[in-house]
């Protein structure tokens, strides 16, 4: 069974090497050989998942050591896999919903020249991100963590002809430089406290820390934040995920929603022992899924481009995971449900989006939209179940996720417990307010699509079957996943073991927490009815109030980033450039002037007559003689 | 005094003496010396070739014998350390003359290996313009005609060629060899005059700018017997002081083990002739190794011998003479280390700084190397200061390295020419990379070599050497070793700069086109100087294995 676990992640880093050196003769065969081998990894983990059912709770975790990677004193990197029921839940995760985006890409992605290149970084992807989950130690995660940032950033790029998308790229890279530079100080702090990054060591000894440690290991998990705000897009960090939209959009839906995006949750999951006994780390990361899930929210409701309008959404939802993460054990096992959740609908949204442009001539404006539900059957229903999902309709996945955050929220306890939960149901309202305007303006109301740029009407027409059955099959999982979930709690007693749980004391009985939560997804969908759904959508956007053009644009972030960084940097370099000029360049062609003139001086003394060369070496014996004896006289 | 008694007397003066106290003639361990006595044999053939072959035939026979015999010689070499002669088997054979260990194998395989890849580049013939139909080499048609004679210029019309420097090398190659061998100081004087007779001739042998090269000769030969006097009165004053010569019955008078002989119980107690002795002759040696005040022939001698001679020159010599200098600092003064050392800093001191700061303003690329070529006699004096087994494993290995570098250099000298010969001025030499790429690349690793850059062997032997010293406790030579590194590094990298960045002049040199001789050389020298940076671990082990010393 051990070996299974590398087969795992060797499957699809074989079909990597093979479709990215392969060259044009793969290109007929490419993208089948890259859904087999994305397939062949999900049919692994099902054997695995099969045979980690059969036994007891606390004896399901399987390691397997491959080799030392970096061998040097103390330092000793392995190459080893864990395999627990948490990196079990997103194994199915990733190579299922993996193996659908393959499965929706050989339809969506036929008419591109470079189909194969692009089957080689999905499964670059795929490769790097279970690296990510299934590695037992830090280090070896944080090759995955580099890997699937590489992947990310070939794949948001992958039309570098069109320069958004170019710059697009680029932008993801850097701000995730910002988060990796946060998760490679935290590993060397591990290293340096505890002499070691495995999983095995670090975890036990962050819970066995005496009093002196604890101010450490809050930094560490300060830097694991850091690094986790970077890759799952959270404030402050949260600035390119809405231009990564440039990509393909199964990219959007595998990479930026389902998966790559909840690595963030995944490190702070993974890491709950070390944030167990920092309560400060806690406390921000509380504060940045807060944060973020009502910018993500707000970010959502204005923004006419499909694709964006969903990213808003991603944010946001990651924002409730990150927001349970740092609950401690009363959010851990709900954080990734949520996680898993999301990864049926979103990726679902994100495809039925797909689709839509598919049949719209790649249109991306919602204003161009309107009564595609008599075009595309398939795409509406299912984007319709994703859509309840999503709001949390009672029944529905979203519904039995989503009510336990807010409900560990409030049971947080005290003043803090109230605010959280406050915002996680403003959230809840926004959410549904957002969602149901998407809804709206895309599948109902008259149709306003216009000729293109080149005169062609669009004919909105249902995809291929290709891309349909994913849509289908993550549309069951949008409505099923929760309710399996959550009977019996069954995916509590999953995780326990690995993240630990405990029941919070809450202020509000279940009940009262669902009633909320259900009046505020009312008023949502009522208020965007009301604006949306009752009257008609204009086909231009209207001027709207401050805080609609604030959330245009992102709420400012990337303003905020360009005065505070950009203009900081750009001083920063200059007056560091007149430095380097005026005080480290006078110093070292100071010093370099004077070598010279020295150097010129002294080359007189060569002047070519052998009696001044005698002279010189009598001197210098004279000297050494002289010296010598004084040695001995001192 | 009775007549029978007179008589016996007398009979013991004429007849007795020789019957009871007959000079019994030396035990040579020829075996052992193979290596030294093939290339004398060698080198005495050669003589003999050049009296009885017919001229046409000469240059052939003479680079064959000097390759077959280099290479037999290196082959006892081998041989030799196989047997274990350079660890456990180590002795002082000849009668207590010349030492059999470690360190002398070493040196003696390094400078017969270069004294090989020397005798590709004295024999190359392609780099000249064919003189009157026929090939000519770097060397004066005929050593004895006046420069600019008649009596040349029909040397050169006949197709004369000096084919007699092949022995010369073998002669100063066979003094090299004894050279850091000598384990008595009269062997250590002759070896010195062996070998550096021929190199002067050498080095007024050059084929153009016959002037500079004869008046370089003279300036190394009067020098040079300036810095034997010293060398030669410190070993008198040495005598004086213990009553031997032998490096091991000096070192352990100095250490007062000896057993006093009551003729010389005044002058053993005597200091200040150890001490001005030991000066002396560090003086002597000193001289050879071209450090710093006794440094001044070396850029003249550089700049005016043949190039082929300049590099072997360069490489050789400064391996048989710190050879020689750490024998003597490590077998026989060990004792004095509070003596010498604070001298020896000091002498390292200037001689890194000044080589290199002198090296920055250096116009001529012979020069220049000369100067670096004292620089680095610094880095390696850091190396000898540290006198331990670490201090003795990095000079070795820095010489190996720093020979075929030099050797490759001095090489690549060799084919950058334009009508009057050698292009050695540096302004000529710029846009070389644009033009001759490949030449230039190579020039560039040899100067990278030189600066220390990882690497390239350089480097390892610059670290080797910084290392033992800063365990040996000679932390600020080792700075301002770093900062004179820093400065070098200046001038290489201008060079560089120089090549690949500047325009090319319109009239610029052209790059000679070599025989596989110089190719070979060449790229033996490149060869070496990757491998030692690449991988030097085997050869720091194999320095390492050799770095101790036999009493």
């Amino acid at each position: 069974m051990e070996t299974l676990i590398g087969l795992l992640v060797a499957a699809p880093l074989l079909g990597a090497g093979v479709l990215l050196t392969g060259g044009r003769r793969l290109n007929r065969y490419g993208h089948l050989l890259g859904t087999l081998l994305a397939l062949v990894s999900f049919v692994l983990g099902l054997v695995l998942f099969a045979n980690m059912l059969g036994k007891s709770a606390d004896d399901r975790t399987l390691t397997s050591h491959l080799f030392t990677w970096v061998p040097v004193e103390s330092f000793q990197a392995q190459v080893g896999f864990q395999l627990d029921q948490l990196s079990m839940t997103f194994v199915l995760l990733i190579t299922g919903v993996g193996s659908l985006i393959h499965i929706y890409s050989i339809g969506y992605m036929e008419h591109d020249e470079n189909r194969r290149k692009f089957f080689g970084f999905l499964n670059l992807f795929l490769a790097a991100m279970l690296l990510l989950v299934l590695a037992d130690n830090y280090f070896l995660l944080y090759a995955g963590w580099e890997g699937v940032g590489l992947a990310s950033y070939l794949l948001i790029g992958f039309w570098q002809h069109k320069p958004s998308a170019a710059t697009a790229a680029k932008k993801a890279f850097l701000v995730n430089r910002v988060g990796d530079i946060g998760l490679s100080v935290a590993i060397m702090l591990m290293f340096t406290t505890f002499g070691s990054f495995a999983f095995a060591d670090v975890l036990p000894a962050a819970k066995g820390a005496d009093a002196t440690q604890h101010a450490t290991l809050t930094g560490i998990g300060f830097m694991l934040l850091l690094a986790a705000c970077g890759k799952s897009a959270q404030v402050p960090l949260q600035s390119w995920l809405g231009d990564a939209m440039e990509g393909p959009t199964p990219v959007s839906a595998l990479i930026h929603a389902a998966t790559m995006v909840t690595a963030g949750v995944y490190l702070i999951t993974r890491s709950g022992a070390i944030f167990n006994v920092a309560p400060d780390a806690q406390t921000a990361v509380v504060t940045v899924g807060t944060v973020t899930l009502l910018f993500g929210a707000i970010v959502g409701c204005a923004k006419d481009d499909i694709k964006k309008a969903l990213a808003g959404s991603t944010m946001s939802q990651i924002g409730y995971m990150i927001m349970a993460a740092g609950l401690g054990p009363i959010g851990y096992v709900f954080a990734i449900m949520h996680l898993v959740t999301h990864g049926f609908f979103k990726a679902g949204l994100f495809l039925g989006a797909g689709s839509v442009m598919h049949g719209m001539n790649d249109e991306v404006d919602m204003r161009r939209y309107g009564g595609l539900r008599k075009y595309m059957p398939i795409t509406f229903v299912t984007f319709g179940l994703g859509y309840l999902a999503i709001i949390g309709f009672p029944g529905l996945s979203g519904y039995f996720s989503k009510d336990k955050i807010i409900e560990a929220a409030f049971a947080k306890g005290g003043t803090e417990g109230w605010i959280l939960g406050g915002c996680a149901m403003l959230g809840a309202a926004i959410t549904a307010f957002y969602m149901t305007r998407v809804m709206l303006m895309t599948f109902f109301g008259e149709k306003r699509w216009e000729r293109d740029a080149e005169g062609h009407e669009p004919h909105p027409h249902e995809s291929p079957a290709s891309m349909t059955i994913p849509m289908i099959v993550l549309a069951f999982g949008s409505v099923f996943a929760g309710a399996l979930f959550s009977l019996n709690s069954r995916f509590v007693h999953w995780l326990e073991p690995v993240t630990g749980h405990s029941e919070g004391d809450s202020p509000l009985s279940t009940g009262a927490v669902t009633a909320g939560t259900l009046v505020v997804l009312l008023l949502g969908v009522a208020l965007a009815w009301l604006m949306y759904g009752r009257r008609p959508v204009p086909a231009v956007a209207p001027r709207g109030s401050l805080l609609t053009r604030a959330a245009r644009r992102d709420l400012l972030q990337d303003d905020f980033n360009h005065v505070v960084l950009v203009r900081g940097g750009e001083h920063l370099t200059r007056s560091l450039v007149y430095l380097d000029h005026s005080l480290v360049d006078g110093v070292v062609n100071g010093t370099a002037a004077s070598v010279g003139g020295l150097s010129g001086r002294l080359r007189k003394l060569q002047n070519g007559y052998v009696r001044s060369y005698a002279v010189s070496m009598l001197g210098g014996t004279a000297v050494v003689v002289a010296a010598t004896l004084l040695m001995r006289a001192v | 005094m009775s007549a029978s008694a007179r008589a016996a007397s007398v009979h013991s003066l004429w007849t007795a003496a020789p019957a009871a106290d007959k000079i019994p003639a030396p035990h040579i361990e020829y075996a052992q010396l193979s290596p030294v006595l093939i290339v004398f044999g060698v080198a005495a053939v050669g003589v003999l070739v050049e009296a009885f072959v017919p001229r046409r035939s000469r240059y052939t026979a003479q680079v064959g014998l000097a390759v077959v015999g280099l290479a037999a010689a290196f082959a006892a070499l081998i041989a030799l350390a196989e047997k274990g002669y350079g660890t456990t088997k180590a002795h002082i054979a000849a009668m207590g003359a010349v030492a059999v260990d470690g360190p002398a194998l070493f040196l003696q395989g390094t400078i017969l290996l270069v004294a090989l890849v020397a005798v590709f580049t004295f024999a190359e013939r392609r780099l000249d313009p064919m003189a009157h139909g026929r090939h000519v080499d770097s060397f004066a048609a005929q050593g004895s005609a006046v420069p600019g004679g008649d009596q040349e210029r029909a040397a050169v019309r006949a197709g004369f060629t000096t084919t007699e420097v092949f022995p010369l090398l073998m002669f100063a190659v066979g003094g090299m060899l004894i050279f850091p061998a000598a384990n008595d100081l009269l062997t250590l004087f002759v070896a010195l005059e062996v070998f550096s007779l021929p190199l002067y001739i050498l080095c007024a042998l050059a084929r153009r700018n016959r002037l500079m090269s004869q008046e370089a000769a003279v300036k190394y030969f009067l020098l040079g017997a300036f810095s034997s006097a010293f060398l030669l009165f410190g070993i008198a004053l040495l005598y004086g002081y213990a009553g031997t010569v032998s490096y091991s019955g000096i070192a352990s008078v100095i250490d007062g083990t000896a057993k006093t002989t009551p003729a010389l119980a005044s002058s053993t107690q005597n200091d200040a002739l150890l001490l001005i002795g030991l000066a002396m002759v560090t003086v002597g040696l000193l001289f050879k190794v071209g450090a710093v005040p006794f440094h001044m022939w070396t850029p003249d001698v550089y700049q005016g011998a043949p190039t082929p001679v300049t590099g072997f020159m360069a490489a050789a010599t400064k391996v048989a003479a710190f050879g020689a200098l750490l024998r003597l600092l490590y077998v026989v003064l060990p004792g004095m280390r509070w003596d010498w050392r604070p001298v020896m800093w000091g002498v390292a001191i200037v001689t890194m700084v000044i080589g290199a700061v002198i090296a920055v303003t250096q116009t001529d690329v012979k020069r220049l190397l000369a100067y670096s070529s004292i620089a680095h006699a610094g880095f390696i004096l850091a190396g000898v200061i540290a006198t331990d087994r670490n201090g003795v494993s990095s000079v070795l290995f820095y010489l190996a390295a720093y020979s075929f570098v030099t050797l490759g250099a001095f090489a690549v000298v060799t084919l950058v020419r334009d009508a009057g010969g050698e292009a050695t001025h540096l302004s000529r030499w710029a846009g070389l990379g644009r033009r001759s790429p490949l030449v230039a690349a190579v020039f560039a690793v040899f100067l990278l070599a030189f600066a220390g850059i990882p690497l390239t062997s350089g480097f390892a032997g610059k670290f080797a050497v910084f290392q033992a010293a800063a365990q040996g406790g000679a932390m600020p030579l080792v700075i301002v070793g770093v900062i004179s590194s820093a400065i070098a590094a200046f001038f290489y990298i201008r060079v560089i700069v120089l090549m690949f960045f500047s325009e090319p002049k319109a009239d610029g040199p052209s790059v000679a086109v070599p025989s596989p001789l110089t190719s070979t050389a060449i790229a033996v020298g490149v060869a070496v100087t990757l491998v030692l940076g690449l991988a030097p671990q085997y050869f720091l082990d194999l320095a390492d294995k050799a770095g101790v010393f036999v009493r």
